[in-house]
């Protein structure tokens, strides 16, 4: 059988920008009906081949062809013309019109001078059968989940006749149910015979969808698995270029007395559901849950940002009234927040800066500086996070995103917190640095730290946690001991089907 | 440091330029009347950079300038109150101002823009309510207190010349200022929250705090500056003393090197800021024969460098990049 048709082809592709070669000849083909996953570390240049694959950045060497005819991508609009569209990460619709005027945002069919709504609405409703999407093309796409969101996009894409869908992280912020019903969504354009990039952190997803996997490291190609080589170990080993045997190398030890108690407290977002848990020191407590139940908003609640409208809230044994971060600080808590770029760093200042914001009063004397504790700090944080920088006075917006992740934790390790929050802590952080983070929250437990983090990876809950809490809906539905934590367990918990029958 | 030494270099240019136009550009009385004006229009700025450091923004200086400018003289006169009542009066005017917009800014979530405004219509027209729009000035009298503004001290050694009295405000002002921008922990915060506000929360500085700070000092400034206008000047008519002010002073403020999106600023770049703005000024007077088109120019001018620096600042990024990929292949 001969294999289908190559749709795309790019060869050698190099991109430089300021301070970076991200893209050092990088070669990919695409054929017709192939699901093909772009994966790799953070910085390995993922996305700036997708961007150049869909005319958004253009390449300083190498080159393209689609359909065997070499090609000049020098905008997004010569790439939609030649058939490939680009499903970004945020979502690009316009929140405040509705689903059908978000399709055709930009080729508005007109009827005597005026846009045709009519017309609109009756193709958007082809458009929107055919990624299985049923609301009404009326609808305003800012009441639509961001997994219904994501379907309009690819209706939207799809209505410009595309026939390379490039998909980047498109599950990073969908629920599970949202995620399945995507892939159901990208195995039927597959067998409509369109070509599909697919770029994932996830491997599972990998795993279960791609019928290749391309792997990047360091911008060059570090290697290609097939239908049949493709496996978690084999796909992690030629992303980091070595093996990770140990990846969590999680030792249960005995947990301390309670550092954390929280009692019938009610969050803002679900004051019906009172929360009630224990974290003790040394203990890392996994927090389970689908996206919007209510596992953001509770560790918000503890630290004050969204202050907490009843419950009682201890830290080792002292009761706090988290009224603001600053409350929570004093008190003994650190959150490493789920926004690392807009709520952990401040991206335009030094990694000395941040590592040292929270501690800066503490270590001040009559309010002015001290540059030598300050120096000194951030010397000790660069060394024993052994955060990736060439100097303290880097602005962190030059990091990593594994290393700016270092910068947050920095920061609270100053502060010596009692209890640890983190909420997704290795998001969008490539698999060495996750590693480090583990390994981090790991010596933060035996040296007596109480921990609580929220994940949406299931590897890592299972991977980490000693305790597991599972949220649906701002609920606890179920607290699981180690023993009793399984994938099943979880998802069981997390969708609640006990409730349902 | 860089955008500094590009303003410094802009100030020297347009000043050899205007020099070449104008005989009378290089003469005591003007070199003393400019460097008097920048003193000025430096303190006020300095006030509008904390704000915009904050990433917010004050529109109502020029307003501030005219109610503490024209209400100080007519408390004296009008109503013969006691200089130390009539400054403590426009002291608790400026801060309270500066307080007011602070908390609708921080606690009502109104944005600073639209509050400002309404703070630039407020209190020009209140100035205008309480002296009926009629012309207040100090006559002949208070030359004590105008010292403040009109005084000259002389420099040793150098004969033939004096500084402004006014130079003395804008030292002390701008030196605790820069101290407090770079050398405490308020400062430090104040910049955090101005490059990101969110995250300065989530690392317990009190944001809300901080900027309430800033608007206070802004308009404290403002209060300041007007004070010394009205003293240098004698008279000020409700109308339009001010007038613009504040536009001069966020225009010396961005020239200066901070950045409207925040986090960025320096102290001596705003003071060379201001200087810019009043050379340019100067040099309309002096060298064209209409003033009518002052704005225009000035416009023009803040343009050209902004733009400058923008292009300088992306040929900077392409370079370095260009020198990184060739390290990177070698």
């Amino acid at each position: 059988m001969t294999p289908p048709p190559l749709l795309l082809q790019a060869t050698g592709l190099i991109k430089s920008y300021p301070g970076v070669r991200a893209l050092k000849g990088v070669s990919l083909t695409l054929r017709r009906g192939e699901v093909l996953a772009v994966i790799g570390e953070n910085g390995a240049g993922k996305s700036t081949l997708m961007k150049i694959l869909a005319g958004v950045q253009q390449p300083d060497g190498g080159s393209i062809a689609v359909d065997g005819r070499e090609v000049r991508l020098s905008s997004v609009l010569d790439a939609q013309a030649l058939g490939i569209a680009l499903i970004h990460q945020e979502l690009n619709l316009a929140d405040n019109l509705d689903v059908a005027a978000n399709i055709f945002l930009g080729r508005e069919r007109l009827k005597r001078g005026l846009i045709d709504t009519r017309r609109h609405l009756e193709d958007a409703r082809v458009h929107l059968a055919a990624v299985g999407l049923s609301v009404d093309p009326a609808t305003s796409v800012g009441t639509l989940s961001l997994g219904q969101q994501q379907l309009v996009e690819i209706a939207k894409a799809l209505s410009v006749d595309a026939r390379v869908l490039i998909f980047d992280e498109p599950t990073s912020s969908l629920s599970s149910s949202e995620a399945a019903n995507l892939f159901r969504v990208i195995e039927e354009l597959r067998s409509r015979g369109v070509g599909i990039v697919y770029i994932s952190h996830r491997l599972g997803e990998v795993k279960a969808l791609a019928d290749r996997v391309v792997v990047l490291r360091d911008g060059e190609n570090a290697g290609e698995l097939p239908k049949s080589g493709i496996e978690h170990n084999a796909m992690v080993r030629m992303m980091v270029g070595r093996d990770l045997s140990q990846f969590y190398a999680h030792e249960p030890h005995p947990p301390g007395p309670v550092a954390l108690e929280v009692d019938g407290l009610r969050t803002a977002a679900h004051p019906e559901h009172p929360l009630s848990f224990r974290v003790h020191a040394g203990e890392i407590v996994g927090v389970a849950g689908l996206v919007g139940a209510g596992r953001t908003e509770m560790l918000e609640a503890l630290f004050g940002v969204t202050p907490p409208v009843a419950g009682v809230v201890r830290v080792a044994g002292v009761e706090v009234q988290p009224e603001s971060p600053r409350d929570a600080i004093r008190a003994g808590l650190a959150l490493v927040p789920e926004d690392r770029k807009r709520q952990g760093v401040i991206l335009q200042m030094a990694v000395r800066e941040n590592v040292s914001l929270a501690a800066l009063q503490r270590d001040s004397r009559h309010g002015f500086l001290d540059r030598v504790r300050e120096d000194g700090l951030a010397a000790a944080m660069i060394g024993s996070l052994r955060i990736k920088t060439p100097s303290a006075e880097q602005p962190v917006q030059f990091l990593s995103g594994g290393n700016q992740q270092k910068v947050v934790l920095g920061k609270w390790l100053a502060m010596k917190p009692k209890v640890l929050l983190l909420d997704e802590p290795t998001r969008g952080i490539d698999v060495g640095a996750k590693h480090e983070i583990y390994r981090l929250m790991e010596d933060l437990a035996r040296e007596g730290v109480a921990i609580l983090f929220v994940s949406s990876e299931l590897e890592e809950i299972l991977g980490l946690s000693d305790r597991t809490l599972v949220l649906h809906e701002g609920r606890i539905t179920g607290e699981l001991s180690r023993n009793a934590l399984s994938e099943e367990a979880v998802l069981h918990l997390a969708t609640d089907t006990e409730a349902l029958a | 440091m860089r955008k500094i030494l590009g303003i410094s270099a802009l100030l020297f240019v347009v000043c050899v330029v205007t020099a070449s136009l104008s005989n009378s550009f290089l003469s005591a009385y003007n070199l003393e009347n400019l460097i008097r004006r920048t003193a000025l229009f430096g303190i006020i700025s300095i006030g509008v950079a904390f704000v915009i450091v904050t990433g917010g923004i004050d529109l109502s200086v020029g307003s501030v300038v005219c109610l503490v400018g024209c209400g100080v003289p007519w408390l004296l006169t009008t109503h013969g109150w006691s200089v130390p009542a009539a400054l403590a009066a426009a002291v608790v005017a400026s801060l309270g101002i500066g307080l007011f917009h602070g908390l609708m800014i921080t606690r009502l979530r109104l944005p600073p823009f639209v509050v400002t405004l309404c703070g630039l219509l407020l209190y020009r027209g209140i100035a205008r309510g309480f002296t009926r729009d009629q012309t207040v000035g100090f006559g002949s009298e208070y030359k004590g207190l105008r010292a403040m503004a009109t005084g000259e001290i002389p420099i040793p050694f150098v004969s033939g010349f004096s500084l402004p009295a006014p130079w003395i405000f804008l030292l002390v002002v701008a030196i605790v200022a820069a101290v407090f921008l770079n050398r405490t922990v308020f400062g430090r915060h104040l910049l955090a929250l101005g490059s990101n506000e969110q995250a300065a929360r989530y690392s317990g500085i009190k944001t809300g705090r901080m900027t309430v700070l800033a608007y206070v000092i802004s308009s404290g400034l403002a209060g300041l500056g007007g004070l010394l206008f009205v003293l240098d000047v004698n008279s000020a008519q409700p109308v339009d003393f001010g007038n613009f002010y504040e536009l001069y002073a966020i225009a010396a403020a961005v020239l200066g090197g901070c950045s409207l999106r925040g986090g960025e600023g320096t102290i001596v770049g705003v003071i060379v800021g201001a200087a810019l703005m009043q050379v340019l000024r100067n040099m309309i007077t002096l060298v064209t024969t209409h003033n009518n088109i002052e704005f225009a120019i000035i416009g023009a001018v803040i343009l050209a460098g902004v733009t400058a620096d923008e292009l300088v600042r992306r040929m900077a990024a392409r370079k370095r990049a260009r020198q990184e990929a060739a390290a990177n292949a070698a």
